[in-house]
């Protein structure tokens, strides 16, 4: 085996250098020559004749050289080198149908590698720390009996749990914690975000991550009371808002209106550990009591807002860190239960326990919800490849059939078989690596789109989308697979010639080419097939998008503005005013002119955001438990979002902290609490939270259904607070302002009042149907995509039947003609040939149909209201398509109508 | 490619090569071909140089190395010698020879003394 190496690896340096290994082979044969010449001479010959037998007794020089030249190359790589060559001639001979090929196998590849790229960032690569198979995530083994406030999409535990287990473990070598979100970079007026991270002390250490500048922080960073102690920022930060300056440390930074100074900047390819989006500046955990002047997180025991990160020891594994994690949880959990939980769920607090989950490639809310989206697009790129393939192979196949003289006179002059496959499949090799080339560089233009399209502006994605290994051995096996795909049947079928056929006839005839044409239209029927799954696909995405647009949300999001207001953070309002404060801004707001409405809301419908509790009415005894979604508002809300007020009032400025607690329900939460439809006056209860005891409100008010969180959901039942009766009301506000007055008008007009009103406040404004349309984000991307895709195949299939459309014309012209000389209507040939097309088509579409129902349900829960095998789609999908490839077999169809009778007689 | 595949003849004469090249040390093609020619008691007259093919072939599998050096006469050659991996080959092959050769030998004599 070793020997075999050494010697390809020889004929390789052979063939690849073979000019020096020739002249060398010469001197040596001319030394050895003159040799066997010295030693005749000694043997007394007349020089002449000495140098005549020592060539003989050397033998034929030239044959020698040519033996030896054959043993030290790759005579069958030369071979293909000729072929690649000859290839690369005919086909620039034929621009129109290069190009052709090539663009379709672009796009087929290009798409593929670009969803392949995505899959590959966002699922199958590490994340760029050292050894990151060893970290694990630290988490609750089972949540349940969690309460307060989750900041996370992530698994997360509370700043006490995890001071306390950073103290008491050894079961990790290192562990680490952050938390993420929003800093604002301005000293005031209009808002401007950046990505937030809070570390504790060993994040850099235990990662890994060495600075590219400066310094990381350290454990004596992060100790409470700290302060600001100072900001690490991401290279593409330090790119971004500092240009790259190499004296940014020591450079001050903004972040929530305090001065922070920058100690370090991490290397290019960190981004944090959450894939989809990198951080801008990171700061020690300590330092969330200072960035945060109401609502400490750090004492809070019940905020959740921390993700853990450990690294297994060397020994160590899963089981075993489960293992002892379970031994120390009981210790954590009984000393840092926080005195406010509440006491219904005390028990299940003290009986938490941690486990790990693998975290090497780091957690993602974008795999999550994406992964399947992804591997659907994939499969749907793969079909546009096969269709590009199917169209390609027909391509080749009408251009063996041109050629088939020009085979068959190679056949006789001496090419073997195996040479003509080879020929054939060179420049199929040829067409794909071109294809593959020119499809990478549209992948990544499309990977960028697709990222583009996937983040918001508020939220962009950040994905590391580099070319490495295994993206380039995905695209160019890809191109091979192709290769073989489309260029093998025609390949072989081209060198099946037999040269006693070959000087018989060039003419044509109307036998000559049954077999092939048959396997032709196979591949048009197929074509057809596949284009209609993913025009089938195209058509329910498109059809969910359109009814998630529509559906009854049970508000108007039309000339409604959304305005992110951050109050009390700089400006200085007790409590006990800022009630006032608010009421006052939105009846200035409210004498705008164009203004219909303004209120306030804590949760925007459809942002995402989740506030449930357990209700029951008063006097049952938690008989009739219903979990309730909860929101608060202020009078006027309803009116602005076009909720219709069934009974009762709205709530007014007179409910206040110290009158009775009231409530406005929806109709789906008195239905379930069995109110019925006049609920006013009654009274329910809401169970403890951490912030408030176990309490009754009233029912003042019955609206009708609205949706909450997102827009597939059911009405779900919902429980209004009141603003107005909140003790302690948070620094930050959402004014939802309804305005007859154009967009830009009305948000200028409510930013002066803002300014008015004082200096120190921030305001972002934002229409409200950006905010549906941000939660339809993935939705919109498959119904772009699946449409693209689908158009795309519908046309290569339609390209496909016009192929075989016109090469079966062009072979029955003198037949048409005939049938014309004979009487025939020109109305007659054409529905001849349109009735031949139809027949192609059918069993497409009827195969496809079949194929469609079976593949869509893989994406039954993406859809919103359609089934996978919605009847209407289906129908319109092979009208659809049955209609583009026969306006497509149209052309060739007029063609046989023109043919002129005389010019066929003539010719036979 | 036909003439790569090991038949006896060929592998005969890398097998002589290589023995040649481990008794006399360093050799040029020439002193080579003499050589095997010599040993054979003139038995053997070479082509000179269908040896070359066989040197390519031993070279390729690194069981020898070439050199250009001087010869005894002040010409330019190429010199070959015997590798470490070469010596163990030849070793081999000899053993593999023998056996074969004695196997044909005993079945040629059963044959003819069955007659």
């Amino acid at each position: 085996m070793l020997g075999w190496l050494r010697m390809v690896a020889s004929r390789i340096c052979g063939w690849l250098w073979p000019r020096r290994a020739d002249e060398e082979f010469a001197r040596e044969l001319e030394s050895h020559l003159e040799m066997l010449t010295a030693e005749n001479v000694r043997r007394v010959m007349p020089p002449e004749e000495a140098q005549r037998a020592a060539r003989l007794r050397l033998g034929g020089m030239m044959q020698i050289s040519e033996r030896r030249r054959e043993m030290h190359t790759l005579p069958l790589l030369e071979a293909f080198v000729q072929d690649v060559r000859y290839g690369l001639r005919t086909l620039r001979k034929s621009p129109g149908f290069t190009s052709v090929a090539v663009l379709t196998l672009a796009l087929g590849i290009g798409a593929n590698t670009a969803i392949f790229q995505m899959i590959d960032a966002l699922r199958l690569r590490v994340i760029p720390v050292k050894e990151p198979q060893e970290l694990m995530t630290v988490q609750l083994a089972d949540p349940t009996g969690m309460r307060g406030s989750e900041a996370s999409a992530y698994p997360v535990l509370t700043n006490a749990i995890w001071e306390k287990l950073r103290d008491s473990q050894e079961v990790f070598s290192g562990l680490l914690a952050w938390g993420s979100n929003s800093f604002g970079l301005t000293p005031g007026g209009e808002g401007r975000l950046a990505q937030g991270l809070f570390v504790s002390g060993d994040f850099f250490q235990v990662l890994g991550v060495r600075p590219l500048m400066g310094r990381v922080f350290t454990a004596s960073d992060d100790r409470r009371g700290c302060g600001l102690p100072g900001a690490v920022v991401s290279y593409a930060f330090w790119q971004r808002e500092l240009g790259g300056d190499p004296s940014a440390i020591g450079h001050q930074l903004t972040v929530n209106y305090h001065a922070v100074e920058i100690i370090g900047v991490t290397p290019p390819h960190f981004f944090g550990l959450e894939v989809g989006r990198s951080y801008d500046v990171a700061v020690p955990i300590c330092s969330q009591a200072v960035l945060w002047s109401e609502g400490n997180w750090l004492d809070g025991g019940t905020v959740w807002w921390l993700n853990v990160v450990g690294r297994l020891k060397p020994a160590s594994t899963r089981e075993k860190a489960n293992a002892q994690l379970a031994v120390i949880s009981p210790g954590i959990f009984q000393s840092t239960l926080p005195s406010n939980y509440p006491v219904e769920n005390v028990k299940d607090y003290v009986r938490f326990k941690l486990g790990v989950a693998p975290a090497g490639s780091g957690v993602s809310w974008l795999r999550t919800q994406y992964s399947a989206s992804l591997s659907l697009l994939l499969g749907t790129a793969g079909l546009v490849l096969l269709i590009a393939c199917a169209n390609l192979a027909n391509l080749m196949l009408a251009r063996a059939t041109t050629r088939e003289h020009e085979f068959t006179v190679r056949f006789a002059i001496g090419a073997s078989r195996s040479r003509l496959i080879g020929h054939s499949m060179a420049e199929s090799l040829v067409l794909a690596l071109l294809g593959g080339a020119l499809g990478l560089s549209l992948a990544g233009a499309l990977s960028q789109f697709l990222v583009a399209s996937l983040g918001t502006q508020d939220d962009p994605l950040f994905l590391d989308l580099k070319l490495d290994w295994r993206l380039l051995a995905f695209t160019f096996g890809l191109a091979s697979l192709t290769c073989t795909l489309f260029g093998l049947v025609p390949a072989l079928r081209a060198s099946r010639v037999s040269p006693a056929e070959a000087f018989k006839t060039t003419g044509r005839t109307a036998t000559a080419s049954r077999k092939r044409y048959g396997f032709r239209q196979g591949l048009v029927v197929s074509q057809v097939a596949l284009s209609l799954v993913l025009v089938v696909g195209a058509l329910l995405f498109s059809g969910s998008l359109r009814n998630l647009l529509t559906v009854d949300t049970g508000f108007s999001q039309n000339g409604v503005v959304l305005a992110d207001l951050d109050l009390f953070r700089r400006l200085n309002v007790p409590y006990a005013a800022r009630v006032e404060f608010k009421q006052d801004l939105l009846q200035k707001i409210r004498a705008l002119p164009g203004v219909v409405s303004a209120g306030e809301v804590e949760i925007v419908p459809l942002s995402g955001s989740n506030t449930e509790n357990l209700v029951w009415v008063e006097g049952t005894k938690r008989a009739s438990e219903v979990d309730s979604k909860f929101n608060s508002t202020s009078d006027g809300y309803f009116k602005t979002m076009s909720i219709a007020l069934l009974a009762g009032r709205d709530f007014s400025p007179q409910d206040t902290v110290s009158s009775p607690k009231v409530a406005i329900v929806n109709q789906t939460l008195a239905r379930k609490l069995g109110l019925g439809s006049n609920p006013i006056g009654k009274t329910f209860r809401r169970q403890a939270t951490p912030s408030e005891p176990e309490q009754s409100f009233e029912i003042v008010g019955l609206v009708a259904d609205a949706k909450y969180s997102s827009l597939r959901e059911d009405f779900a039942p919902i429980a209004f607070l009141s603003t107005s009766q909140d003790p302690q009301p948070a620094p930050f506000a959402q004014f939802v302002i309804h305005s007859a007055a154009p967009m830009a008008e009305a948000v200028s007009n409510v930013r002066s009042v803002v300014a008015e009103a004082s200096p120190l406040i921030t305001a972002d404004f934002q229409p409200f149907e950006t905010t549906i349309l941000a939660g339809l984000t993935r939705e919109r991307l498959m119904a772009k995509v699946s449409g693209f895709f689908g158009l795309l195949a519908a046309l290569i299939a339609a390209v496909g039947l016009y192929g075989v459309m016109s090469y079966l014309v062009a072979q029955r012209r003198n037949e048409f003609g005939i049938r014309v000389a004979l009487g025939a209507q020109r109305r007659d040939v054409l529905s001849l040939v349109l009735r031949s097309a139809a027949l192609l088509l059918a069993p497409g579409l009827v195969l496809g149909a079949f194929l469609s129902v079976a593949a869509a349900q893989a994406a039954r829960a993406m859809l919103f209201g359609l089934k996978p095998s919605d009847p209407g789609v289906l129908v319109a999908a092979m009208a659809g398509l049955g209609f583009i490839a026969l306006s497509a077999s149209f052309l060739p169809a007029r063609r046989a109508m023109r043919v002129d009778p005389m010019v066929t007689l003539r010719y036979e | 490619m036909a003439e790569d595949k090991p038949g006896i003849l060929q592998g005969t004469l890398d097998l002589m090569v290589l023995k040649t090249l481990e008794t006399m040390g360093p050799l040029h093609g020439y002193g080579i071909a003499r050589r095997i020619e010599q040993t054979s008691e003139d038995a053997l007259q070479l082509n000179q140089g269908t040896i070359y093919p066989s040197l390519t072939r031993l070279l390729q599998k690194k069981w020898i190395t070439g050199e250009w050096g001087t010869s005894e006469n002040n010409r330019k050659a190429k010199f070959y010698s015997i590798t470490k991996a070469g010596r163990k080959q030849l070793a081999h092959e000899a053993r593999s020879w023998e056996r074969i050769s004695g196997v044909i030998g005993r079945v040629l004599k059963t044959v003819s003394s069955g007659e």
